[in-house]
Order: C-alpha cells, then sequence, then structure tokens
C-alpha cells in the first residue's frame, strides 16, 4: 500500500494520450496509403511535425526554465547542415559542389553503412535507415555541442538580454555558413541537396514502384517520439528543478539547485532538439540553404508557443498544427482570388491577402486566450478534469 | 564543550560607502537556538545573506563544522574605498565563495523574509524538488526512469515530511493559495527537506497572529530535536525570541552592540536603548 502510493502512476489521461497519438499515427499510414498522395495534407503535416518539435523544445527553455532564448532557427541551421553535409551521397557531391570543385567531406553515412549490409534490398535499407539516423543524432548533438559553448558566457544573462544574445548567434551562425572560405564544407551560400528525404523511407517493390509509403508518417513519429522524451524529462526529477528555476530562482538556488548547471543542461537539450528537427526540416524542404534559417523563423516558432500556451507541451504541439494548417493550406484561397467552393472570384483576394487574415486571426486568439489556447495545462489534465467532474456529477446523481 | 556549527569572524558587508555589516564575529554550537535581532536596517538579513551565499562578505571568515567555507578579504577598487575593520587579516588567506547552493549542500538551509516559495507548484512538488540536490541520478536516468527506486524514496521522504507539518491534506493545492501560516510552514518543510544541519529562519514569525506565534515556538523546538538540527532566526516578535532561543546577539547599524542569555540581553541598557525600548511602544 505505501508503495504503491509512492510512485506515480501513469494517470488514465497520460494513457488516453499516448493511446490517441498512436492511433492518429496509423491513421496517418492508412490516410497516407490510400489517399492522393500529392494531397496539401501530407505535406502540412510533415511541416508541422518539424515545427512542432522545435516549439516544444523551445518551449522548454522559455516556459519550463524561464529563459528567454530566441536562438533556435540558429540552432536548427546548425541541425540541418549537419545532416545534409553527412548525408550527401558520395557520387553526387562533385555535382553539388561543383562552384568549390567538390567537397572536403567525400562520404556519406548511409554510404558508409551500405558498404556494410550491401546497397540492394533489406540491407540498403537498413543501411539508409542507420545513415539518416545517425546523421540526425549527429545534427542534434553538433547543435547542443555549439549551445553548451554559447551558453558558457550567455547563460549568465537573463530575461531581455539572453534573448538578444541568442539572437545575435542565430545570426552570426547563418552569416558564417554562408562565408565561401568555408565553401568546400557548407557549400557557401548555395543550397545543399541530394540528401535522403522523407519519401526516402517508402517502401519500394523490386520494379521500383512505391509499395508502402511511410514519408509523412517517419517525420510524426521522429518528432512523437522527440517530444515524448521531453515529456518524460519535464516531469522528472529535473523537470521539477527546471521549473523552480522558472518560478524563483533566489529559492532555487537557495533550496541546492545549481542554477549554472540546470540552466545549461536546459539550454543544451533544447537545441539537442532544435538540431533534430533542423536535420527534420531539411529532409522537409529536400535543400539546406543558411538564408531560409532567419531570425523571422524564430519569431514563428514563438508565436506557435505563444499561442499554444508558455509551459504547456500539448498547446505548443496544437498551435504548430493550427498555424501550419492555416498558414499553408486552409487560407491559401485568399491568395488564389476565388472561394474554395463555387465559382465565385472575390476582388479584393489576392497574393498576400492571406497573411493579413492570418495576422487578424492571431490576434483574435491572443485577445482572447490571454494565455494561450491552453495555458499551463496538458491534454493529460484535461482528460482527467473532465473524468474527475463527470465521476462527481455521477455520485450526485446517486 | 559542544562543536561548533558556524563561527563567524570579522565578518564585514559593505555595499559601495555603506557598510551594512561591520566586523561581525559570532559562535553558534551545535543543537542551539540562537537569534539575531535587532532594529530595522541593522543588517540582520545582509548578515544572513552572506552565511548564505547570496553575497560575497567584504572581508571576513565564516566556517561550519571548523571547516573555512566563505573567506574574503577587499580588493580591487574595494581596497581603497573599504570602511571596515582588520582589513588585512585576511590577505593572506584563499578567497572562497561558493554559491548558495553549494553551502545547502554542506548543509546550511534557509527560509525567506518574504516568502519565496515556487508559487504555481504544488505543495508536494515544492518538497519534492527540494529533495533533487541529494537524489542519486543524472539526467538521463531521471529521463527514461531508471532511477524508480531513488524518485520513490523522495516521494516517500516528501510524503513524510508533509504528513509530519500537517500539509499532507492540502498537497495538491497550488502553494501560493494556502494561507499565510501555512505557507511559512511550507517554506520550512521544504528548507528540512534539503537534509540540513543548521537551520536559518528569517523572521519565520512576521505576519502570524499570537497564537501561530505560539505554535511555531513549540514546532521550532521539535524539528531541532527531531532532526538534530542547529537554528539560527532573526526574528522581531520578542516574546517568540526571548521564549525559544539560548543565546541572543543584537545588532545595531550593522555591529554587535550585545551578546548573551535572553536575560542577559534584556537587562543590557544599550539594547534597551537601541531597540528594545522601541519596541515598548507597541
Amino acid at each position: 500500500m505505501e508503495h504503491q502510493l509512492n510512485r506515480k502512476k501513469m494517470s488514465s489521461g497520460a494513457l488516453i494520450t499516448v493511446i490517441v497519438t498512436v492511433i492518429l499515427l496509423v491513421a496517418v499510414i492508412v490516410l497516407e496509403n490510400t489517399m492522393n498522395a500529392n494531397s496539401m495534407l501530407f505535406t502540412v503535416l510533415k511541416k508541422a511535425a518539424v515545427y512542432s518539435l522545435v516549439a516544444v523544445s523551445l518551449n522548454l527553455v522559455n516556459g519550463f526554465t524561464g529563459l528567454f532564448s530566441l536562438g533556435q532557427a540558429g540552432f536548427m541551421l546548425l541541425g540541418a547542415y549537419t545532416y545534409g553535409i553527412l548525408t550527401i551521397p558520395a557520387e553526387m557531391r562533385e555535382s553539388v559542389y561543383y562552384i568549390y570543385q567538390g567537397s572536403a567531406i567525400n562520404f556519406s553515412l548511409q554510404g558508409l553503412f551500405q558498404g556494410l549490409f550491401g546497397t540492394a534490398g533489406v540491407g540498403g535499407a537498413i543501411g539508409l535507415i542507420l545513415g539518416v539516423l545517425l546523421a540526425i543524432i549527429l545534427a542534434g548533438l553538433v547543435a547542443a555541442g555549439f549551445a553548451y559553448l554559447i551558453g558558457l558566457p550567455v547563460l549568465r544573462l537573463k530575461s531581455d538580454y539572453l534573448a538578444i544574445a541568442t539572437l545575435g548567434f542565430a545570426e552570426i551562425i547563418r552569416a558564417v555558413f554562408q562565408w565561401d572560405k568555408l565553401g568546400r564544407v557548407t557549400n557557401g551560400a548555395n543550397m545543399l541537396k541530394g540528401f535522403p528525404t522523407f519519401s526516402s523511407f517508402n517502401i519500394k517493390d523490386a520494379s521500383g514502384a512505391v509499395a508502402v509509403r511511410l514519408s509523412a508518417f517517419m517525420p510524426l513519429l521522429i518528432a512523437a517520439l522527440c517530444i515524448f522524451v521531453i515529456i518524460l524529462l519535464i516531469n522528472s526529477s529535473y523537470g521539477r528543478a527546471f521549473k523552480a528555476i522558472r518560478e524563483d530562482e533566489i529559492a532555487a538556488e537557495a533550496m541546492g539547485i545549481n542554477l549554472a548547471k540546470h540552466k545549461q543542461m536546459s539550454f543544451c537539450i533544447s537545441s539537442f532538439f532544435s538540431g533534430v528537427a533542423g536535420a527534420l526540416f531539411a529532409m522537409f524542404a529536400a535543400t539546406v540553404q543558411a538564408r531560409s534559417f532567419t531570425s523571422a523563423m524564430t519569431y514563428e516558432i514563438l508565436l506557435i508557443v505563444v499561442i499554444g500556451g508558455i509551459g504547456s507541451v500539448s498547446g505548443s504541439v496544437l498551435a504548430s498544427f493550427l498555424y501550419i494548417f492555416c498558414s499553408e493550406w486552409w487560407l491559401r484561397f485568399l491568395d488564389s482570388g476565388a472561394l474554395p467552393f463555387g465559382n465565385i472570384s472575390v476582388p479584393f483576394f489576392r497574393n498576400g491577402f492571406r497573411m493579413v487574415v492570418f495576422s487578424v486571426i492571431i490576434m483574435i486568439i491572443v485577445l482572447f486566450f490571454r494565455r494561450g489556447i491552453m495555458g499551463t495545462n496538458e491534454f493529460s489534465d484535461l482528460i482527467n478534469q473532465t473524468r474527475r467532474k463527470a465521476k462527481t456529477k455521477k455520485e450526485a446523481a446517486e | 564543550m559542544s562543536t561548533s556549527v558556524l563561527h563567524v569572524e570579522n565578518m564585514t558587508m559593505q555595499f559601495g560607502g555603506v557598510v551594512a555589516v561591520n566586523n561581525l564575529s559570532m559562535e553558534i554550537d551545535e543543537g542551539e537556538i540562537v537569534a539575531l535581532i535587532g532594529p530595522n536596517g541593522a543588517g540582520k538579513t545582509t548578515a544572513f545573506n552572506c552565511i548564505t551565499g547570496v553575497y560575497q562578505p567584504t572581508n571576513g571568515l565564516i566556517s561550519f563544522y571548523g571547516e573555512p567555507m566563505v573567506c574574503n578579504h577587499p580588493q580591487g577598487k574595494m581596497k581603497k574605498n573599504y570602511g571596515g575593520k582588520n582589513a588585512d587579516l585576511y590577505t593572506s588567506s584563499h578567497v572562497l565563495s561558493p554559491t548558495p547552493d553549494k553551502i545547502t549542500y554542506m548543509g546550511i538551509a534557509r527560509t525567506f523574509q518574504n516568502i519565496r516559495l515556487w508559487k504555481s507548484m504544488t505543495v508536494f512538488e515544492n518538497v519534492l524538488t527540494a529533495k533533487h540536490m541529494r537524489a542519486k541520478q543524472n539526467v538521463f536516468s531521471a529521463t527514461f526512469r531508471t532511477n524508480r527506486k531513488e524518485e520513490a524514496r523522495m516521494r516517500a521522504e516528501a510524503e513524510a515530511l508533509l504528513k509530519e507539518q500537517g500539509l499532507w491534506d492540502v498537497r495538491d493545492d497550488v502553494a501560493t493559495s494556502l494561507p499565510y501560516g501555512q505557507q511559512r510552514r511550507l517554506e520550512i518543510a521544504r528548507a528540512l527537506a534539503t537534509d540540513p544541519k543548521l537551520l536559518l529562519l528569517d523572521e519565520p514569525a512576521a505576519g502570524m497572529n499570537p497564537q501561530e506565534t505560539l505554535e511555531l515556538a513549540s514546532f521550532i523546538h521539535d524539528i531541532r530535536d527531531k532532526y538534530h538540527l542547529t537554528v539560527f532566526l532573526i526574528e522581531h516578535h520578542m516574546d517568540l525570541v526571548m521564549n525559544i532561543s539560548d543565546r541572543i546577539y543584537v545588532l545595531d547599524f550593522g555591529s554587535l552592540i550585545a551578546e548573551g542569555t535572553p536575560a542577559e540581553v534584556q537587562g543590557n541598557q544599550r539594547v534597551i536603548e537601541a531597540y528594545l525600548g522601541v519596541a515598548d511602544d507597541e
């Protein structure tokens, strides 16, 4: 009895959330293989998966540790480049790096593994998956390594000053990666391409036709696993220490929580997952170019975190999907000049009008949900609350 | 002779030109309850902050169980502007300035004058989080739940502490939703969760009514005996101070003006002039 009390049991809400996530993932596989594969749905799903991972990782530092960091685009860039540089097939390097007469690195990770397992059939697939996974993990580690170095001086700063310093870092990184002296590694201001993308995960039959489509499922799966790990971290002893730092730094320090160590830890872990998301973003876009990781990207992610609720993982995930679905898909018709149904053309629907409507929607959301859609609640809390309410209602009725 | 727990020697804290604590020396022995009193602005909380590492004293030495813990001498610009005494006493010794978390790890826990609970966390989480410091785990074992035993131990200990403080029934409430007296208790429970040897209480009875103050006195005695603590407190409620203290130090304008048993201090003319006389008006 005593033992049971002390162990934190998984609440029914958490269990339901996990089950629903698994069902949704399975549904994506089914839809992917039955629907038109070129549907906009899958494009936005992929992008939303990437964004939800960055948003949750940003929430880990901003919402749970209380460090106002704005370096996310920089860490994503590091991840994307690491992934790209390590996975461009050796035979394509000549053409990708043609301006710099070839690349300084002349192997790809999946190529190394395929050297072990063979290039054809199952061996080739295993080689590809191992290579890509290793590259994704290395992408995270490179981002985390940089975060550690930057964190040493920068994490002594607080609030706005920290934000400016991290934002500055992201801009510097972007400039450095476009530097042509590094061209044989980063390809300067030109894009990296030819590396495995999400569609490389599709299972093909002998003739080369796609047998099972997994290109939208894989990013969702990777993002879901990473977010699951972050949730585990947040609910662990370290997560509680992070929250204590957010709530009151002086009290946290007086209760024996080493501020420098825990801030550094949160910052590095968040950057690790941003790096992973960067690698996923590279796979989504099929090209990597430093130009695309602007500070506007960080603001976009910050906006998602704020809309979802600072300090709520569920909120960040929900907001990422809503944000990407709205901005990339549901509001597209506003740019096209006609309503999605019927054949009515509306004169003021023109290019750019989508963003006007979108901004208005965001303003309305921020006005009506002051603390974001979810506040600091999680899906599991809401489920538990409703169940408890239903239970008390039932008891009252009896 | 009993062991010395806290030994403060010639401690001076100077902010710019203001000498907040001037050449304070004191001694606290194991198992004692010692009070630090004095009028507002006398430097009591500053002395606390120096002992707990929030401030680095400008000059002086603090030892904990005989081991030097904090040591400093006037350096840089302060060398010229230093307004305290014994400027040359510690120039040859090692400068020691551990951060507050290291001092807590050595075994000194504190509460705050203005309550500093982790506001949006529950009562249980507040105590549980204070257990984090001594847990044998790392971030990987904690994330992937291979520290089950350690986590269960932390939860069991936090539960025991809360039950003892009578806060178990409100464990799932947000810390700030508690009434004031209970928040003070929770802050003490949280400090106890770090397994301290010396407990520093900064005005534990502030804002409490006479009944609560009375309860607090017996409570401080109880926890001292139960956890084999040494207690050092700042307090303005004279009945509480006189009731529970073994010895009292009196500060005025940063300097020690008296020390001794409650009876000795109450009879001291300088203390009556500087502090107690004023308190009689209340």
